[in-house]
């Protein structure tokens, strides 16, 4: 099998079979990289990984905006007389040779001096002379070496947002101030009682205290912040008692070292931001080559071509107006809705509505903003600018300007109310116990209290078991937003799918053939006459028939936006639409379908549907037990008896759903306080992606682009849903043990507050011991978790 | 003076140095990219060798 595959690109080589030095290529584009790289020395390519590469695409007048100044200053970074740096985001970038071959740019043209990738963001990042080469020269070369930069409307913006490191800065300082503080506080420890302790001590401390208040006013800041803004809309969150802990250790520590009380508690205090600090930078793990954020910005192109007078020129998406005439390339987008000028267009929508099959439009049809041109070239008016086009009002919605959907109380927080109010009242008991006791301690015990029952291993639970969770659904292609995700997937009780590229598969089209049977010659003749097409339903059409041999066809002909048509021998066939092969289809027919007519009689045709996913019933029957099923179709009801028989009777089905019905249909749910997980994966979902209290997204390919959402899930995990809501539903019963085990500790430290005999070095041990013993504790337990869901 | 006010300072100083290191490290970007280097290191060799001769599975293979 390896010979047949491609030894550039490692696709099939079915068809035209090219060989060159003793290497098979499926076509001339992937040849033509290697005659590159192998010119230029570069075929060490080729040993990192093997067959690392892609087909360079048809990009043909694609990136004439290139020329135009004022694009070209938005895109790049670093611009002087000479030099020029541009960061360019390069979707194909998937392993060791990609990084190899781009940071070797410089061999391949010499105007290029250095290039950077960043593997994770999936970027290249090049400087080059600008006297001799230009941005566009760049693109094209990438583009040639297949690498073809996506450039979107979304980088058409002023101004590179500043990377956050504010969290890194905040653990170095606390880890910094920890160890330099442990390191001072050691000597005290033993309680030593000589001379040379005596003579040194307020030196240390007072060091400690130095090295203390970077921790405490810069390192918990966001404590007190958060804190101080739970308060205020009186909520007792997790960062009440943490911060009310953290402000008792240094003001009692303080007081303790100016009146010679004792050694304080700054290494506890220390160690406690940091452990803290460490929990809040696990949790935020980030997917840097997803986005979560997307909306129709990242789809668009940045320019299309406009014509006037038949002068071409490319035009700023946002500078096009109603009445241009814009020129659509294939495979380009359009950015907005207009009439179509040309005879026919095939467009695909399914970026908008997750509908794979392509629609055809005739002259002076409307077209939607957001569909993209499959066949040929097409002209057309502009009806609307891009900010008032069908699918780009969607936005103006108001779910996408809300930053927070319903407020969502986590399970730490709503422990720590109890807790909070536990605490206090602990302190509060035994003060006025001691105050009858033995006056001079209650202030002692008071501070002690708060000190000890600081919830670090409170805090520090759903952090690092989240976050652990948050990796182990990110190794098996489930990538989640944040953690908080995870505790929202827990608490869902309706789950709401979307059918077109949600429950069906985008790939795996079926078809039936209706008509006179064919004859052996005859199929053999359909099948190489499809081959020769690189239409959508071709190709599909192709894959699904079964007929092996291959000849050489006597004349082959395709009419694009019609059909083809070739003869072999005595047998001329036609396939495409029903009026492209001489019948007259007299049914409105909701299907798509491909025509057949043999020496212009017609023969048949084949209808194709989509194909369900695997396991979609195993998955609904396992969800229907716990859950309330919607499908929520746009699409008319012509699937309504298959999936009937597919799913479970309870599953109700919802059909003719447009994006903002379904948005609606959330909203009313949600008001019957219905929590609500939306499937979806087009633009048409988006808004009820926004809407739903989680919103997964279904992707073929993570890398290419899905709608704004909570989640992405990889199409070929679908059938693994069941296991991810289970699995945070355990992470839940975690969190609830690990604060368990964080209780136990802050009895027996409470124990030794209460008593008054809370020396600094039993908070030390306590206070760490605590925190590694449930960080331990829920690790464990949440690998265990995610072994069994691989 | 005891030697411990030295001692004291030598370590605080290293300390401050090793600090100051860590957030000039940060603020360069190293820490933005956690993967790609360890990759790049790795082709250092395949440069130098490339010149002399032909790559291994271009030539052998087939």
């Amino acid at each position: 099998m390896d010979s047949e595959r491609c030894f550039h690109c490692g696709d099939k080589c079915d068809k035209n079979l090219i060989e060159f030095q003793q290497k098979l290529f499926c076509c001339n584009g992937c040849k033509t990289v290697y005659e590159i790289f192998s010119e230029n020395d570069l075929t060490c390519y080729y040993d990192l990984q093997s067959s690392p590469g892609a087909t360079p695409k048809e990009i043909q007048g694609k990136y004439e905006f290139l020329d135009q100044q004022k694009i070209i200053d938005k895109l790049i970074e670093f611009n002087d007389d000479t030099t020029q740096i541009v960061t360019l985001y390069i979707p194909h970038i998937h392993c060791s040779s990609c990084i190899w071959i781009l940071e070797n740019l410089n061999k391949l043209h010499p105007e290029i001096s250095s290039s950077q990738v960043n593997f994770g963001k999936k970027t290249v990042r090049i400087t080059y002379n600008s006297k001799n080469y230009s941005l566009k020269e760049v693109v094209l070369l990438l583009s040639s070496i297949g690498y073809e930069p996506y450039i979107s409307l979304e980088d058409y913006k002023t101004g590179k947002s500043e990377i956050d490191r504010s969290l890194i800065y905040k653990l170095g300082v606390a880890g910094f101030a920890f160890g330099n503080i442990m390191f001072l506080s050691f000597p005290e420890y033993f309680q030593v009682d000589g001379f040379w302790l005596e003579k040194y001590k307020p030196m240390f401390r007072w060091l400690m205290f130095a090295f203390s208040l970077p921790v405490v006013f810069y390192a918990a800041q966001d404590y007190f912040i958060a804190a101080y803004k739970g308060l205020r809309s009186k909520l007792l969150n997790i960062d009440v008692p943490i911060a009310l802990g953290v402000l008792v250790l240094f003001v009692r520590s303080t007081v303790d070292i100016i009146f010679d009380f004792g050694t304080g508690f700054f290494d506890s205090l220390s160690g406690l931001i940091f452990f803290l600090l460490i929990g809040k930078f696990f949790q935020q793990k980030t997917y840097s080559f997803l986005s979560f954020e997307r909306d129709y910005k990242s789809y668009f192109p940045i320019a299309v071509t406009k014509i006037t007078d038949t002068i071409e020129t490319s035009v700023q998406v946002y500078d096009i107006k109603k009445g241009d005439r814009l020129l659509i390339r294939n495979e380009e987008l359009i950015p907005v809705d207009g009439i179509l000028i040309s005879d026919s267009a095939s467009i695909d929508y399914s970026f908008v509505t997750g509908e794979s099959e392509t629609v055809y439009k005739k002259s002076r049809d409307k077209l939607f903003a957001g569909g993209k041109q499959i066949a040929g070239v097409i002209e057309l008016e502009v009806l609307k600018s891009v900010k008032q086009s069908y699918l780009t009002q969607l936005w103006s919605n108001d779910v996408f300007h809300k930053k927070t959907k319903e407020p969502f109380t986590t399970l730490t927080n709503r422990i720590s109310k109890n807790f909070t109010i536990f605490v206090l009242s602990v302190a509060v008991i035994s003060t006025t116990f001691w105050l009858f006791y033995d006056a001079s301690k209650a202030m002692n015990v008071f501070t002690a209290v708060l000190i000890i029952a600081c919830p670090c291993a409170v805090a520090l639970s759903a952090p690092f078991t989240l976050g652990n969770l948050l990796r182990i659904f990110g190794k098996s292609k489930f990538y989640l937003k944040n953690a908080k995700v995870i505790e929202q997937l827990a608490s869902i009780n309706t789950i709401i799918f979307d059918k077109t590229g949600t429950i069906t598969s985008n790939k795996k089209s079926t078809a039936t053939y209706k008509g006179e049977t064919l004859s052996i010659a005859e199929e053999i003749l359909l099948k190489n006459t499809l081959r020769g097409s690189n239409h959508p339903l071709s190709r599909t059409l192709y894959e699904i028939l079964e007929a092996k041999n291959n000849i050489t066809l006597n004349h082959f002909e395709e009419s694009i936006g019609k059909g083809i048509e070739a003869s072999y021998n005595d047998i001329h066939i036609k396939i495409g639409s029903a009026k492209f092969v001489g019948k007259t289809s007299n049914t409105a027919v909701l299907n798509t379908t491909v025509h057949v007519s043999i020496n212009d009689s017609y023969k048949g045709k084949f209808t194709f549907y989509n194909s369900y996913r695997e396991g979609l019933s195993k998955l609904f029957n396992k969800l229907q037990k716990g859950y309330d099923l919607v499908v929520l179709s746009g699409d008319n009801e012509g699937e309504q008896e298959n999936l009937k028989k597919l799913l479970p009777s309870k599953t109700k089905l919802i059909f003719n759903q447009k994006p903002d019905d379904k948005l609606e249909y959330i909203k009313g749910l949600q008001s019957k306080s219905a929590k609500i997980m939306m499937v979806g994966d087009g633009l048409n979902d988006a808004g009820a992606l926004a809407q739903s209290n989680v919103g997964i997204s279904i992707s073929e390919n993570i890398n290419v682009f899905s709608p704004a959402c909570d989640a992405i899930l990889d199409a070929s995990k679908f059938d693994q849903l069941y296991s991810y809501i289970k699995a945070s539903k355990s992470a839940i019963k975690i969190i609830k043990w690990s604060f368990v085990l964080s209780f136990m500790y802050n009895i027996v430290g409470l124990y030794f507050a209460v008593t008054g005999q809370l020396l600094p070095v039993i908070a030390a041990i306590l206070m760490p011991l605590s925190s590694i013993s449930v960080v331990t504790f829920t690790t464990i337990a949440t690998n265990i978790l995610g072994r069994k869901l691989n | 003076m005891s030697v411990i006010y030295i001692l004291l300072i030598i370590s605080i100083v290293i300390a401050v140095g090793f600090f100051i290191a860590f957030i000039i490290a940060v603020k360069s970007g190293q820490y933005d990219d956690s993967y790609t280097p360890s990759v790049r290191m790795l082709f250092e060799d395949e440069l130098v060798k490339k010149k002399s001769r032909k790559s291994k599975l271009t030539t052998n293979k087939l």
